[in-house]
């Protein structure tokens, strides 16, 4: 073995683009088999939790006194669990895992703005909800869901915790 | 041989290599998919900052609970669900063939293209009936003061709050013959919709009992505009995949890729399948889950 690596010794006398050297995936089968058979398992399982829990939340709405909190919780577990979801399936599926780390870089760094996109845009449609509730009672009063209605008209439960 | 590798720094920046290690077309296809993530994402965003603007938002578990061949049954999240499965399956059989394209295993390849392609028929099958089934589907709904039979389109909503019994009341005295006939028939049938429609406004009216009807009142109208859109422009990305995959499909059979010696071209096809499949974990998550 020669003292200087050279990256391009594997390359097979087919391949197209000599400058492109290795190949990522010539794993041996039954390593491969077992690794799409476990993201699989692993995607369906998520998948089956995430319906799970968007049943419960139909159950807790349709009960009497909805449980805002715990229905915010679960909906942040499911956007959890949809992320997982999103990175075995960019990393395992797509194979972005396999490649070089500046290329990764490259897509999940742009990707980044997300984080601001969401943020910034969620809560203006918030804040903009927030002033006409203050400042158009007609909207208020003609989009407010009726259990605000009527916890306002009867005089005896007036604890606040109705949905938002 | 990897230690080797470690102990030498590849200088991929100085020529002769790809410094990304990889064919121009498929890292190419990489920021088509990360410029179609934000096109995806900006419209996901903007739903979101219209609901999150709105004191209402239909429940998901009210407005999606069909199910093929169902009836009326109350089935949230079911037809959903096994669209999602569809689309995870024919993700699984993109995977293997693209493995198999790497062997250069024609025959598996044409195996796992066509279960692919198959399954992307499904999908769009099962969309082509969801939207059918929302815009036809028509809900009794109250109106400006009045019960209207409606589907859901991106003009009208009728996921609305559940209405008050006193205003179905109220609506029920300015509602059209025509709705009366069809309130009163879906409830009861043991009269037939000739002598319903013999019947005066008023007697049709004390036929009908507000509490039991659950009508509601017609909800956020951003949200037909919103699902039909973007499960539409995603229900388009999953046809041209398909349509992607049968080109591939042909491309296979005429032996192009095994003269070519490889099958990267599969393998950018199966970058862009795995996208859509991608993009459709969102849409799950942001239109049926929460």
């Amino acid at each position: 073995m020669s003292t200087h690596f050279d990256p391009t010794k594997h390359i097979s006398s087919s391949a197209a683009y000599p400058e492109v050297s290795f190949h990522h995936h010539d794993t041996d089968d039954a390593a491969f088999k077992k690794k799409v058979r476990k993201t699989t398992i692993l995607l369906s399982v998520i998948t089956i939790i995430e319906l799970a829990i968007g049943l419960a939340i139909y159950t807790i709405h349709k009960g009497e006194n909805p449980n805002a909190l715990l229905v915010l919780m679960f909906k942040g577990a499911v956007c959890i669990l949809t992320l997982a979801k999103a990175y075995y399936i960019v990393s395992v599926f797509m194979h972005l895992g396999d490649e070089i780390r500046n290329m990764i870089m490259t897509i999940v760094v742009p990707l980044m703005l997300f984080i601001w996109f969401i943020i910034a845009f969620v809560a203006d449609g918030n804040s903009y909800k927030n002033l006409r509730n203050k400042y158009d009672k007609h909207f208020q009063e003609s989009t407010m869901p009726a259990d605000h209605h009527k916890k306002a008209e009867e005089p005896k439960p007036a604890d606040a915790g109705g949905k938002q | 041989m990897a230690t080797t590798a470690n102990v030498h720094q590849t200088k991929w920046w100085s020529g002769g290599k790809s410094p990304f290690n990889m064919e121009y077309g498929k890292l190419m296809m990489w920021y088509f998919l990360m410029s179609d993530a934000f096109t995806f994402g900006a419209f996901l965003i903007s739903y979101g900052s219209i609901r999150f603007s709105q004191n209402f938002w239909p429940d998901p578990n009210v407005v999606f609970n069909a199910f093929p061949g169902a009836g009326h049954a109350n089935l949230p999240l079911a037809f959903v669900s096994v669209m999602t499965f569809i689309l995870i399956i024919s993700s699984v059989t993109m995977v293997l063939a693209v493995h198999a394209g790497h062997k250069g295993d024609k025959q598996a390849v044409v195996k796992w293209l066509a279960w692919t392609i198959v399954g992307g028929l499904a999908f769009l099958s099962c969309q082509a009936w969801e939207w059918h089934h929302l815009i036809t589907g028509e809900h009794a709904t109250l109106i400006d003061g009045q019960i209207k039979m409606v589907g859901q389109t991106t003009t009208v909503n009728p996921w609305g709050d559940l209405a008050s019994a006193s205003a179905v009341a109220d609506a029920l005295k300015n509602t059209s013959h025509e709705t009366l006939v069809q309130l009163v028939s879906s409830h009861d049938h043991s009269v037939s919709h000739e002598q319903l429609a013999g019947m005066s406004q008023e007697k049709l009216i004390s036929m009908v009992n507000a509490a039991d009807l659950h009508i509601r009142e017609n909800g956020p109208v951003a949200f037909g505009g919103y699902f039909y859109g973007i499960t539409g422009f995603h229900g388009f990305h999953v046809f041209s995949g398909v349509v992607i995959n049968i080109i591939m499909l042909i491309m296979t059979q005429k032996d192009v890729f095994q003269k070519r010696g490889h099958y990267l071209m599969i393998e950018k096809a199966g970058l862009y399948w795995h996208f859509v499949d991608l993009v459709w974990v969102f849409v799950f998550l942001c239109f049926y889950l929460i």
